[in-house]
């Protein structure tokens, strides 16, 4: 394997990201129409017809499938492919994408996430099986199970996920296309009915509508478009045992996203991720999942979270800011569409055009995904 | 010719649920439960006929090779399914051999004695050595009724076998009556019956005194001659007034009948009475048992030695000491299904049959796998090993009768309970293979890092309207 046959080969040159939330008055196409033309818009793109040669797509709640981003765009005679991977589908959906360009075949590629779970008449993820044994099942259950013991090993508590939850909220307040802009405080997060112990409800991100999109090129190619294009460093994903059933398992940690940072260090040469990366958007679906994503990351300590949110490394005036847009917790999780919204995040902040969220100086960003029970993790690492 | 020598219990297991409703919340003490007017036993939301008979057929078994067991009839009157046999979930749940003879025993109270009579009569015919006889009921009562009152829900299993009886059934009588008195149709939710008066003269009373007397004098016995009665009984009174209008002392000879304390127990009633003098009773004692519906039953047994080996396992004394009171009678009413609750339980499309069909090893029978190479326990089977990748060398492994302890835990409100939080965990089996399972009869206080637990099966889910079992973990009650 060549780690490195990707880094720096494949620019990102245009991105767009429509509002996240309950879009009850859109539909997919909709919300697709809005993300590809922004993209279209930013890149400089004013024939797509032409100029778009492949699209890779990625949702988990799809009503149509890849005809619902073609019909939308009138993108046709070309290859539309849509991945599924969990959580991390909007991850995986660029990743074929940057793959598209990186072997040569391909000029120029639109990558749009995107997801509709709110048109399914219930709040919350869905949790249908087949099978006996799985249900009832909530993610929520599935993402706490490491609490009790890493909290009895690390003597972290429900406060410090509170404190996450507190943050993003905060951040939130600063993104416009965020769906939840309210301040909340500690004790409120505390007081909240509990969802899955520790969760309270704050603690829990939303499910919402939302869709956003990339236009990936050449190196060659990128300076065409335009004077500051964002170069991919590094786009990984891997999968881990289901927790609940591995015998190895030690609920300290997610294993997916220990072996997806592993990958895209490698492939980005990165050595010291704490010190070299400016900032992250990571997976922040339940507040336990963006502590431990934190250690799995190496951007702590194992067992040193509970310090570091005590001391604010992670907040917008941080050391490292993580989950600068407010996360999965302001921005709620439409499955598909949420990698991509974070790209869209890191794009943004390294063209220093994110406004009252602008982090100084950033050359080095990452994104990160976690889904299944989880199982599985994607990571994607992109700079000036 | 009545007499059937060398052929008895072999073993014997009961099960009563944990929970205890107090007889006042249901006559209206308003939503919490009142004291002092005695309680009944009542199933967990997750329980039924079948999950109940698992646990008692459990405790029936231990130390008991399963294959040895060459049927299993099923006694019950409170079936999940009106089409399909419960017998074969309950086979399965236990492990018991494939060519097992498996029969559903139905329709009546004397149920559970019909049972016995025909596993006794398997063995001393010779078509098989050993048949595991289970009685098991939750019957529905109209909420707030007088039935809902005396109603119990619980479960009492026997070997019958011939080696190392410890109950050798000496004699036997039956008769068939019809009458309608206790009933309940195919759309019938609820159990009915006729006037209570023409109910305990007619049927119960003269059915019971006439199998008794017909016993006793063809066998030239005489109530003195039995150290107890073990009889069913609709109320205390009936019960006693007929113990003594067969010459029996309704204070020294009559087996209690746990009446304001288990409640009337169905199909299962007679059968947990007897499991209650069985804990009692001594090597030479003689036990009359005489059971009713839609006729009668007798049967002789005399106590035997092998009596006092069977005293350690789970039976009536230890689940009636092992209660928690039930304090809300909507709580009650919920896990029931009579209430209505945004939680239904029964919605959706249900489980697919092809699917239960592949897990059954794992979902019914609770099997894991170990790794012929490396040894690592694992669940569920697994095609290729989760540590050393060996492909397909596994051997199932039984992890049902195993404990285990919580690697972690969680307190699920959001999953849709009748009675929230859902407890869920990830449980390490006794040998290391790790389950995703519910955890039942806990109350949340009690939850922690590596507790100890043992495995029940029960409902898992009622998707589809059908009853889905699965294996649930439960704190270890000493």
């Amino acid at each position: 394997m060549n780690p490195e046959a990707i880094r720096d080969k494949v620019a990102i040159v245009g991105m767009g990201c429509c509002k996240f939330g309950e879009n009850w008055d859109q539909a997919p196409e909709d919300m697709i129409v809005e993300a590809a033309f922004e993209a279209y818009q930013d890149a400089g793109i004013e024939e797509p017809q032409k100029q778009i040669e492949a699209v890779f797509c990625g949702a988990v709640y799809p009503s149509k499938g890849t005809a619902e981003v073609a019909d939308a765009l009138k993108l046709y005679g070309r290859p539309v492919s849509m991945v599924t991977n969990y959580c991390a589908t909007g991850t995986d959906a660029f990743r074929y994408g940057v793959f598209a360009i990186a072997c040569g075949m391909y000029d120029t590629v639109l990558v749009v996430g995107f997801d509709k779970p709110k048109d399914r008449g219930i709040s919350g993820p869905s949790a249908v099986t087949t099978g006996v044994r799985g249900l009832p099942m909530t993610p929520a259950g599935w993402f706490s199970l490491c609490a009790a013991r890493y909290f009895e090993t690390y003597g972290a508590g429900r406060e410090d996920l509170a404190r996450i939850a507190v943050k993003n909220h905060h951040n939130g307040t600063l993104a416009p296309k965020s769906m939840l802009k309210k301040e909340i405080t500690v004790e409120e997060a505390l007081a909240a009915p509990i969802i899955s112990w520790p969760f309270g409800l704050y603690d829990c991100c939303a499910q919402s509508d939302g869709a956003a999109a990339a236009i990936l090129t050449k190196r060659d190619l990128a300076k065409s478009f335009r004077d500051d294009p964002v170069y991919v460093k590094a786009v990984a994903i891997a999968l881990a045992a289901n927790p609940q059933a591995d015998p190895s398992f030690d609920f300290l940690r997610w294993k997916p996203t220990v072996y997806a940072a592993e990958q895209a260090y490698k492939q980005a040469g990165i050595a010291n991720p704490a010190k070299e990366l400016d900032l992250a958007q990571v997976h922040d679906c339940f507040t336990l999942t963006e502590l431990l994503t934190y250690e799995d990351l190496g951007l702590a300590e194992k067992g040193s979270a509970k310090e570091h949110i005590a001391s604010g490394t992670f907040a917008l005036d941080g050391e490292l800011p993580v989950n600068t847009d407010g996360g999965l917790k302001t921005f709620g999780h439409p499955t598909g569409a949420t990698g991509v919204r974070m790209l869209y995040e890191n794009y943004k902040q390294l063209q220093g055009k994110a406004e009252r969220r602008q982090v100084k100086n950033a050359t080095l960003a990452l994104s990160h995904n976690l889904g299944g029970a989880p199982q599985t993790c994607g990571i994607a690492i992109v700079g000036r | 010719m009545s007499r059937i020598a060398e052929v008895g219990i072999t073993a014997y297991g009961a099960y009563v649920p944990m929970l205890r409703l107090s007889l006042g919340a249901i006559s209206g003490g308003g939503r919490k439960a009142g004291s002092g007017s005695g309680e009944r036993a009542v199933a967990y939301f997750d329980e039924d006929a079948v999950t109940m008979a698992v646990a008692a057929a459990t405790a029936c078994l231990e130390g008991i090779e399963r294959s040895s067991v060459d049927g299993v009839l099923f006694a019950s009157t409170s079936y999940p399914y009106r089409e399909k046999q419960a017998a074969s979930v309950i086979a399965k749940a236990l492990d018991l051999r494939r060519d097992v003879a498996a029969a559903d025993v139905a329709g009546s109270l004397r149920a559970g004695t019909n049972a016995l009579r025909l596993a006794a009569d398997a063995v001393r015919a010779g078509s098989a050595r050993s048949v595991l006889v289970i009685a098991s009921d939750c019957r529905l009562a109209a909420p707030r009724s007088a039935q809902e009152k005396s109603f119990g829900d619980g479960a009492s299993a026997f070997l019958i076998g011939r080696d190392a009886v410890a109950a050798t059934i000496e004699a036997s009588h039956t008769i068939s009556d019809e009458i309608i008195d206790v009933w309940r149709t195919e759309t019938d939710p609820f159990v009915k019956s006729w006037e209570d008066r023409f109910v305990v003269e007619h049927g119960y009373m003269r059915n019971l005194r006439e199998v008794i007397q017909a016993l006793l004098s063809r066998e030239k016995l005489a109530p003195r001659d039995f150290a107890k009665l073990v009889l069913y009984g609709p109320d205390a009174r009936s019960h006693a007034a007929v113990a003594k209008a067969c010459g029996f002392d309704s204070k020294t000879q009559l087996q209690p009948g746990l009446f304001g304390q288990l409640g009337n127990t169905g199909a299962a009633f007679a059968p947990m009475l007897l499991v209650a003098a069985l804990e009692q009773a001594k090597p030479g004692d003689r036990l009359l048992v005489a059971n009713y519906g839609d006729g009668a039953d007798a049967l002789a047994l005399s106590i035997a030695d092998p009596i006092t080996k069977l005293w350690t396992r789970r039976g009536l004394r230890w689940h009636l000491e092992r209660r928690v009171e039930l304090d809300n009678y909507d709580k009650y009413l919920g896990m029931r299904n009579l209430q209505v609750s945004s939680s239904d339980r029964r919605a959706g499309q249900g489980v697919s049959a092809t699917v239960h069909y592949r897990d059954r090893d794992e979902d019914i029978s609770f099997h894991g796998h170990k790794c012929r190479r490396c040894g690592t326990e694992q669940f569920p089977l697994q095609r290729v090993c989760f540590q050393c990748f060996a492909r397909d060398e596994l051997e199932q492994i039984r992890l049902a009768d195993r404990h285990g302890k919580l690697m972690a835990f969680t307190f699920d409100y959001f999953a849709g309970s009748p009675d929230p939080p859902l407890i869920v965990t990830t449980t390490e089996i006794d040998g290391g293979a790790r389950v995703y399972l519910q955890m039942t009869d806990a109350r949340a206080e009690e939850v922690k890092l590596d507790l100890p637990v043992e495995l029940t099966f029960r409902k898992i889910h009622e998707y589809g309207g059908t009853p889905n079992y699965f294996w649930k973990c439960t704190p270890i009650r000493a």
